[in-house]
């Protein structure tokens, strides 16, 4: 096997372990980092399983990267207000019983 | 029942794997041999190497709308109801300051680098942009809070700079020569450096703007 066809089997074996923690994840940090991971995974398929000097899938890819890391600030932009109403939610309850 | 699902979990995965490993390994031809066509049109598109080529001519839509994308995320972050500023956390330290004075100016000058590279060997826009993010980005840590607070002042017209270079571009060439973004091969070149100066700029602005999520600065320094 190719060191190339060796990344891209790395890059698909990536890829069930980012579903399976996306799958089990009890926090949704934990499911924004795995479904960046699968991102990458894919990333690695793409680039890897492409014939070598095939500039298409490296600019799909670079474009992949850019898109990936907005969602992904949105994404922790909306976990951050999520974290914080959550706060302010159990803040007074906690005093409640005290 | 929480063991039985686990195993039927992991076996599905491992039936995925199998099979997905079996087709990234099985090798296929393409229809189209795209490496041979861009090498042909590369003469014609203003720039030497074939990503760069790909990224800003023969498939300039996608970076348009990738730009696009990432001034959308930006606006969906603004929208956002502002956070209480953080509690722990003093002020930047010596250290931290003098690197960030020793590496802003290297960093910059390496993101012109990387952008003016991308005609001829790999470089471009957005490694420009994310070397230039990353100098705003050590600025912020570093307290730099005046030189921060002056970029959120432009944000938008800043952050909108590229998309609207390359709309002008477009607009031209729809008029111009019937088909959009088809670049003419003699102006190509300087068109393509001037859409990424431009994109350069405004995918660094957007990402600082994208860390600092909704602007709290303006708030914490008078």
């Amino acid at each position: 096997m190719s060191g190339q066809a060796c990344y891209a089997v790395l890059g698909a074996l990536l890829f069930c372990l980012a579903l399976h923690a996306l799958v089990v994840a009890d926090s949704n940090l934990r499911r924004l980092l795995a479904v960046n991971v699968l991102g990458s995974s894919v990333f690695l398929v793409l680039v890897a399983g492409a014939r070598a000097a095939d500039p298409l899938p490296q600019a799909l890819v670079i474009t992949g990267i850019v898109v990936a890391v907005a969602a992904t600030a949105l994404g922790l932009n909306l976990l951050l207000r999520l974290a914080a109403a959550e706060n302010k939610d159990s803040g007074p309850q906690a005093e409640d019983p005290a | 029942m929480k063991g039985f699902s686990r195993w039927l979990l992991a076996g599905l995965l491992s039936a995925l794997a199998v099979l997905l490993v079996y087709t990234v390994s099985v090798g296929v031809t393409p229809a189209a041999d795209v490496p041979v066509a861009v090498s042909q049109s590369l003469p014609v598109s203003g720039v030497k190497h074939p990503v760069t080529a790909v990224l800003l001519n023969f498939r300039g839509y996608d970076t348009l709308l990738e730009l696009v994308v990432l001034i959308i995320a930006l606006a969906g972050v603004r929208c956002l109801a502002p956070l209480p500023p953080p509690q722990q956390g003093g002020p930047a330290g010596g250290v931290l300051r003098e690197l960030a004075s020793l590496l802003l100016p290297v960093l910059v000058l390496v993101a012109i680098y990387v952008l003016w590279a991308g005609s001829t060997r790999p470089g471009g826009a957005f490694q420009g942009g994310a070397l230039l993010a990353g100098a705003g980005i050590l600025a912020l840590l570093a307290g730099r809070d005046r030189f921060i607070a002056r970029i959120e002042q432009r944000l938008w017209p800043l952050a909108s700079l590229g998309v609207a270079l390359f709309l002008a571009i477009a607009a031209a060439t729809l008029a111009l020569r019937g088909t959009m973004l088809a670049l003419p091969p003699a102006q190509a070149g300087i068109l393509i450096l001037a859409i990424e100066a431009l994109a350069m700029l405004s995918i660094a602005v957007t990402l600082v703007a994208l860390f600092l999520g909704t602007g709290e600065l303006e708030e914490t320094d008078p």
